[in-house]
């Protein structure tokens, strides 16, 4: 539908749902690179006036890609909760912003929510309307410790090696354990995909968790196809990991289709490798993904980015984040840009109902620095952000990208009075890790270094 | 090697930045400022120009100069779809069936600035009848398919600047495309990465290419289906995306 907002003076005309909600989104690289942004600043702020005017229900109506070309747009309208959107049927966009900075209980909204409308009111809100939403959204989950609690941060302990090496992975997770990181998940993002050196870097991490009887999960990230493979070749499989996008064209360029994602989480679930609790997919995003596949149907990429947590919601994740400066500046141009994009994708998932992370991140071509970095992690641990990365010293030596350093989620925790899961907090405990780091490695510590 | 005891004996496993100290929840100064000087020096090589006239000094009197549709350096990292496009002002004559050279700055123009020279000679020595060599600017990998397209190329090397990370701002890549022509897509090339001094050195990596050119001018193809099954002459796994 073609609608029109007139502005000092000037009409601009919108030529789709898509057209407006591009033009009324925050400047990006992304939006420019694929000729869809707004041309100036007052057209962006008419197309906002524009998208703040539109009923809610026009998103039950008008798909921004075709519903008969996307299985993730069939998920969105077929899964949406008809009951559960009666309270806010009757309200506009700028309606729902208003309600959702008024009311005690954001989430309560969630299965009435599309992703459309979500990323709609982000569009309208400013940094710390998204902070104060979010903030509201509590959502937890669970597999061998809670992750989510109020007061909670917890963090995803990266320990990436150029090679594989399992000895040099070993000594980066030791040295996040010792900094008290490890609560949302171990994770190894592989340098090469395959059965064999997943299985055995799984092996090396069970072995690990087992022998410290640590309360947290392993995660090796290669394809789901892999770790189906893993699974049923025995390996040791907590979580299933994935890269997921928001239209079905997307995740066809990842190799993957929801029935596959069901099949693994499905794996996953048999072997029951969880006492407390049963969410096992671990899911990542990232605005640009869909440009970057040309999968996009000139939907902005931050609408798309929250149809990919339709996806992810299907699944009932462990683990959600997006990798927010990973795609490069020529989708997020500079440390402005990423900040955010950081605190709508936040905002977006924990308001659909996702255990949101960010990957606080940026390569070195884009604008952004170590201090882009401080702010936007503290800004996210004000938004009741579930958890961010830990990387030893910021540096992902596999990767070649900054993140956030086991030191930036222990300033963390300090600054905002944030603590680890519950499960791992009294392990850190019982290890003698919950003040100062010791300069002797704790007894059988090193053990892993055979590996 | 004996189990450490330590937690600073944890440095000598990986290059990553474990055991770096706490002072309360921070970095100690020194580690810090390590950082700080390591992203300076990848931001440098970013934002580096190509001294186009010191290279062409270098590569010969012969050498071509053309360059992408990118104007300047911020529009080239916001627009990959302009340095991917060559600039119409070229002067590229029709060469059919020649095996061309494109030096191009990519990510890291100190990177090309520093090995390409001594590559270019390297390949030359093994393969006397490459040719030619075009420098281009604010380019990405896939210029070279606009530039093979010009000259009616058999194949095209590209050698360019890897994005620089932390532990490397002088990295090359070398991307090799048969049958090169606007629109070939990632998978249709094989990719020699990390061409420096402390890792794949320039001889060993002349001669890789050298065999990559060989069995591509047998086998009349490139990219996934180009098995690198070369002597071990180190990593041809790409992790850039440029």
């Amino acid at each position: 539908m073609i609608r029109r907002s007139s502005l000092h003076g000037c009409t601009w005309r919108f030529e789709s749902l898509a057209d407006l909600m591009a033009k009324a989104s925050p400047p990006r690289s992304g939006d420019q690179l694929a000729g869809i942004a707004a041309h100036s600043a007052s057209e962006r702020v008419a197309a906002q006036m524009a998208l703040a005017d539109l009923p809610l229900s026009v998103f039950l109506s008008e798909a921004v890609v075709p519903y008969e070309l996307c299985d993730v747009t069939r998920l969105i309208i077929d899964g949406h909760d008809s009951t559960a959107f009666v309270p806010i049927a009757h309200l506009t966009v700028g309606g729902l912003r208003d309600h959702l900075l008024a009311c005690d209980d954001p989430g309560a909204l969630r299965q009435g929510l599309t992703p459309e409308m979500v990323a709609a009111v982000s569009k309208i809100m400013r940094l710390q309307d998204l902070i104060s939403v979010a903030q509201r959204c509590r959502v937890t989950t669970a597999f061998r410790n809670t992750i989510g609690l109020p007061g909670r941060l917890s963090v995803r302990l990266q320990p990436n090696h150029p090679t594989d090496d399992a000895a040099g992975i070993a000594a980066s997770t030791l040295d996040g354990l010792l900094l008290g990181a490890g609560d949302a998940v171990i994770g190894i993002n592989p340098a090469t995909d395959s059965p064999q050196i997943t299985t055995r870097l799984l092996h090396m991490l069970d072995g690990l968790i087992q022998r410290h009887a640590i309360p947290t999960q392993s995660c090796v990230l290669a394809h789901v196809t892999t770790t189906l493979r893993c699974i049923e070749e025995g390996a040791p499989v907590d979580l299933v990991f994935q890269s997921i996008g928001g239209t079905e064209a997307t995740n066809a360029s990842f190799g993957v289709t929801l029935s596959l994602l069901r099949e693994a989480q499905q794996a996953a679930l048999s072997l029951g490798r969880g006492t407390v609790g049963r969410n096992v997919m671990y899911f990542e995003t990232g605005q640009g993904s869909a440009l970057s596949a040309n999968a996009h149907h000139g939907v902005d990429q931050q609408t798309i980015e929250a149809r990919a947590y339709a996806v992810a919601r299907a699944f009932d994740p462990l683990l959600v984040n997006s990798v927010v400066g990973f795609i490069g500046p020529e989708y997020l141009a500079d440390g402005k840009q990423i900040t955010r994009a950081g605190l709508e994708d936040h905002f977006c998932g924990k308001l659909l109902g996702l255990p949101m992370g960010v990957d606080v991140c940026y390569t070195n071509h884009a604008d952004a620095d170590q201090d882009d970095m401080d702010a936007l992690l503290t800004l996210l641990g004000a938004a009741g952000v579930t958890y961010v990365m830990g990387v030893p010293g910021a540096d992902d030596v596999m990767l070649s990208y900054q993140s956030t350093s086991f030191h930036d989620a222990l300033y963390l925790r300090a600054a905002l009075g944030l603590r680890p899961a519950p499960e791992f907090e009294a392990w850190l405990a019982r290890m003698g890790l919950d003040g100062t780091t010791p300069e002797a490695l704790p007894p059988g510590f090193a053990q892993g270094l055979l590996a | 090697m004996s189990l450490p005891t330590r937690w600073h004996d944890l440095r000598s496993f990986t290059p990553a930045r474990v055991a770096l100290g706490r002072v309360g929840q921070g970095l100690p100064t020194a580690a810090h400022l390590a950082f700080q000087a390591d992203h300076a020096a990848a931001r440098d090589a970013v934002h580096a120009a190509l001294d186009v006239a010191a290279l062409r000094a270098a590569l010969g009197p012969q050498t071509k100069l053309v360059r992408s549709a990118a104007p300047d350096r911020a529009t080239y990292l916001r627009r990959p779809d302009l340095g991917r496009s060559l600039h119409p002002d070229h002067d590229l004559a029709p060469q059919p069936g020649c095996l061309a050279i494109v030096v191009a700055d990519g990510l890291s123009a100190i990177a090309t600035q520093r090995h390409a020279p001594a590559l270019v000679e390297a390949l030359l020595a093994l393969m006397p009848e490459l040719g030619p060599v075009v420098i281009a600017t604010q380019a990405r990998v896939a210029l070279g398919d606009a530039v093979g397209e010009a000259l009616q190329a058999e194949a095209v090397l590209v050698l360019l600047g890897e994005r620089p990370g932390l532990s490397a701002f002088d990295s090359l890549g070398a991307y090799l495309t048969w049958q090169p022509r606007i629109g070939r897509s990632d998978a249709e090339r094989n990719c020699v990465s990390n061409i420096r001094p402390a890792g794949l050195a320039v001889p060993e990596a002349a001669r890789k290419l050298a065999w990559l050119l060989g069995e591509m001018r047998r086998l009349r193809l490139s990219g996934v289906a180009l098995k690198d099954d070369a002597p071990d002459y180190g990593s041809s796994i790409s992790l850039d995306s440029t």
